[in-house]
């Protein structure tokens, strides 16, 4: 293989995993637009959305789109009860006691996911084969056209809703001004329970097309959370089109450099990449001057 | 009577008293098991107190805690076995490595803020952990490196678990005696006083985030000899027990016991620590049962355990 | 329609308002003057259901929305105009037009809703231009305007106004009152008026009350007050 296709297959690893963590991003953006909380239980919603793909598939034998389905489901079902049972119930957290209640939730998903399946790491089917296309030299796997087809799935939805529904508008004023929101008569509480829940099916959908070709495991939400925090922080903590684009731009240098400098490393990639971000442009490296005045009077 | 009890509130008599309990506890116990697992709790609380200084009075949380454990219990154990230097010198050496580290690593860390501040902390930690696992010349890698020395102190060498338990529990009281009154000194008063009200005491002419960045490095320095004394009673040493996961531990066991107090740290930590030996189905599920105490604390009692009213004197005087 | 009875409100464990009792009449414009702190503020989120602790009664028509989420308030015919407008500033005039109109928001009614804003841009002209710039971008006067056309998006039955005359110019002000003036006569919408400018807020007023330290301690017909020593010397100034 000469270096420009294997470049090319890079790239489109990249991309590939990139893609994820956007979705993870954009979890943590909806939740932090309607609540100021960062979940730490993020990629969480990921793992389980995964696991509960493969029990149905695996061990119950229903159709795969079907397990999927079921799988997103009982992960957006599980954000929800997240919400009513931990966080509407809190009067006045501090920062800290909100961290901790996420990384507690976190904790609980992860023990109950080892609960249920134990520690062993399982795999998915592809949705639509395995056979690997082939592009000017490189291959791609089918499964990889499926997840950048359902992110692009993810943030159109997601645009139309925030853009043309009155929920979506209604959840957007709660992010801006919360008082106002609830001067108009929005229901805010009910506002934060649905981004819960949006949130836990972006992730319990991440975790489900991912599954085929990363394995599911009880222990991998934390790492992935991490790497999608990265991700949302570089775009612009809120900002949806910016936690797509980091997400490429952290997928794809994670990508070269496990194939150009060593494997080991390339989970370093990110977090240094985060690191940096946090410290010298905590507002994001696209971060809109204009929105962003608006938002603090 | 009233001097008595004065007596018990100097933090000199708090520490010793602390000490003097450790050793009638290992009296008592007398069997190597228990007394290991007390070694471990002495350990963990080295650990929690500096951890419950960072969370609890300074109102910043690490999330990384178990790097810095890493950090002093690897340079320990890398100075002595690869480069055969005596403990003696290996222990300032690592000390002073990981309070570097904290130092160059906290002054831009602890410029963030809540929730940026624990996802940098929990990304320093994984960052640490991934070096353990690559870094194979030095640390064996993922399969670790063994035949690490024991101490040596006055000629003594700490070959039995009893030695051992009662060097780790002095180090625990003159850890304990530091903190306190570190915590009752103007510092300390100060440190409150940041958690209160951040912008507050930056008008007071507090100088918030040296303090904060004293308090850091000196949670990170406490982490360092917890892992030096680890390193020397396990002599063997792999990057798992480095993981996010210890750090996540540390934090629940502060956050259980109780954040806004030291003793609440040492609560949780022994109840964290001695529980799961108990209790044979915690072993298999401890992450679960981690996760609703945790939960099941922060809602029904987001305080933690320090200072649930247990009638104490009554079941003494009862007895008497 | 609007009855309250010995109402009281807290802030944490502060007492703002102390057994608070008054009436509002349908189609009426009613005043409430006080100073700074007096509880003015307190008393409209009370009604409007902002406010954690209440107690007493506040009776609407036949309802008791003393518990009421503002949610359901709104749905009973009650906007209120807050103070600083709090309107969504990173939208645009069109969306925070939209949202006044939440609770009631369904697929069916959309056609309807269109005949709202226009109706609505025919009592704010100013607005109409606006249409797609974002509300933190429109100036003052601007903002006040959306902020009450925003309220009337909900149709109230009766609107609560809270300090609507702050940091405008006065002719700003004037054009805005008498569209006010204008709704009650045309709708025979009931408002219930808070302000410090109080010579303004009683001319186009019914009827008044004067609040202090969380109390009413006067209340009587437009001329009444305006003609009281004591409201003249503390609300009205010599002139």
């Amino acid at each position: 293989m000469n270096i420009g296709v294997q470049l090319l297959q890079y790239t489109l690893s990249g991309i590939t995993i990139g893609s994820i963590y956007a979705m993870v991003a954009i979890g943590f953006n909806i939740i932090y637009n309607s609540t100021g909380i960062i979940n730490l239980a993020q990629g969480d919603f990921v793992m389980l959305g995964g696991m509960a793909a493969v029990y149905f598939h695996n061990s119950l034998h229903i159709p795969l789109l079907l397990s999927g389905f079921f799988a997103i489901t009982i992960v957006t079902c599980i954000g929800i009860l997240f919400e009513r049972v931990a966080i509407s119930s809190l009067k006045n957290p501090s920062i800290i006691t909100l961290i901790i209640i996420t990384i507690a939730a976190s904790i609980l998903f992860k023990g109950g996911a080892m609960f249920i399946w134990g520690k062993d790491a399982y795999v998915l089917p592809s949705f639509s084969g395995d056979k690997p296309i082939m592009f000017f030299g490189a291959t791609i796997l089918p499964q990889t056209i499926w997840i950048l087809g359902f992110l692009g799935l993810i943030v159109a939805a997601l645009m139309a809703f925030f853009r043309f529904s009155i929920v979506g508008k209604a959840m957007k004023a709660c992010s801006y001004n919360k008082r106002a929101a609830s001067i108009v008569g929005i229901n805010v509480n009910k506002m934060v329970m649905i981004s819960f829940a949006l949130s836990a099916c972006i992730g319990g959908i991440a975790g489900v097309i991912v599954t085929p070709i990363a394995l599911a495991h009880y222990d991998r939400g934390s790492l992935l959370g991490l790497k999608g925090f990265g991700t949302a922080v570089m775009g612009g903590l809120g900002n949806m089109g910016g936690a797509v684009a980091a997400g490429l731009i952290i997928g794809l240098l994670e990508s070269y450099s496990a194939g150009l400098l060593s494997s080991g490393y390339k989970d370093a990639v990110a977090l240094v990449i985060l690191l940096m971000v946090l410290y010298f442009r905590p507002g994001g490296i696209f971060g809109k001057k204009e929105i962003e005045s608006l938002k603090t009077y | 009577m009233l001097k008595m009890k004065n007596l018990f509130k100097t933090s000199f008599s708090k520490a010793g008293l602390t000490f003097i309990v450790s050793v009638i506890l290992m009296a008592i116990l007398r069997n190597p098991y228990y007394v290991g697992i007390l070694i471990f709790l002495g350990i963990n609380i080295i650990i929690t107190i500096g951890l419950s200084l960072l969370m609890g009075y300074a109102g910043q949380i690490s999330l990384g805690q178990a790097a810095f454990f890493g950090i002093g219990a690897y340079a320990t154990g890398v100075l002595t076995t690869k480069l055969h230097m005596p403990i003696i010198f290996s222990f300032p050496l690592s000390l002073l490595l990981t309070v570097t580290v904290a130092f160059i690593i906290g002054i831009p860390t602890l410029r963030l803020k809540g929730h940026y501040l624990a996802m940098a902390t929990l990304g320093l930690g994984e960052i640490v952990f991934i070096v353990f696992n690559e870094l194979l010349t030095l640390t064996g890698g993922p399969s670790g490196f063994g035949n690490i020395p024991l101490i040596k102190i006055f000629g003594v060498e700490l070959d039995s678990d009893y030695k051992y338990y009662i060097f780790v529990w002095a180090i625990v009281s003159l850890i304990l005696f530091l903190s306190l009154n570190i915590i009752n000194s103007r510092f300390g008063r100060a440190l409150k006083a940041i958690h209160k009200a951040e912008t507050e005491s930056a008008t007071l002419g507090i100088n918030t985030f040296r303090l904060k960045l004293y308090i850091f490095v000196l949670s990170a320095g406490y982490a360092s000899i917890a892992g030096f004394l680890y390193a020397h009673y396990i002599t063997f040493l792999s990057p798992g027990t480095f993981s996010l996961g210890f750090s996540i531990v540390l934090v629940t066991m502060v956050a259980v016991g109780g954040m806004e107090n030291i003793w609440g740290a040492i609560i949780g930590t022994t109840v964290l620590t001695v529980l799961p030996e108990y209790l044979r189905f915690f072993k298999d599920y401890d992450i679960l049962i981690y996760g609703v105490i945790l939960m099941t604390i922060m809602l029904l009692r987001p305080e933690g355990l320090y200072g649930i009213k247990i009638p104490l004197r009554k079941i003494l005087s009862a007895r008497n | 329609m609007l009855t309250i009875r010995s109402l009281r409100s807290y802030y944490e464990s502060i007492c703002a308002l102390k057994a608070v009792s008054l009436h509002i009449q349908k189609g009426e414009i009613v005043t409430l003057i006080g100073a700074n702190g007096s509880g003015k503020s307190t008393l409209l989120n009370s009604i409007a259901g902002l406010m954690p602790k209440t107690k007493g009664t506040i009776q609407f028509e036949d309802t008791e929305i003393t518990n009421l989420s503002s949610s359901a308030i709104v749905k009973l015919g009650i906007a209120l105009v807050p103070e600083g407008r709090q309107l969504f500033f990173p939208m645009n005039v069109m969306d925070n037009l939209i949202l006044g109109t939440y609770p009631f928001y369904t697929f069916r009614n959309k056609k309807n809703l269109y005949n709202k804003i226009d109706r609505i841009f025919d009592l704010f002209p100013a607005l109409v231009d606006r249409k797609k710039q974002l509300a933190g971008t429109l100036s003052g006067g601007e903002q006040q305007m959306l902020s009450i056309a925003r309220a009337l998006m909900s149709e109230p039955k009766l609107l609560l106004m809270d300090e609507p005359s702050v940091g405008l110019a006065p002719k700003i002000v004037e054009s805005i009152f008498q569209t006010l003036i204008l709704l009650q006569k045309q709708t025979g919408l009931t408002i219930f008026l808070v302000e410090q400018n109080a010579k303004l807020a009683l001319n186009i007023s019914q009827r008044g009350y004067v609040i202090e330290t969380g109390q009413i301690i006067l209340s009587g017909e437009k001329e009444e007050l305006m003609n009281n020593k004591e409201v003249i010397r503390a609300y009205l100034g010599k002139e």
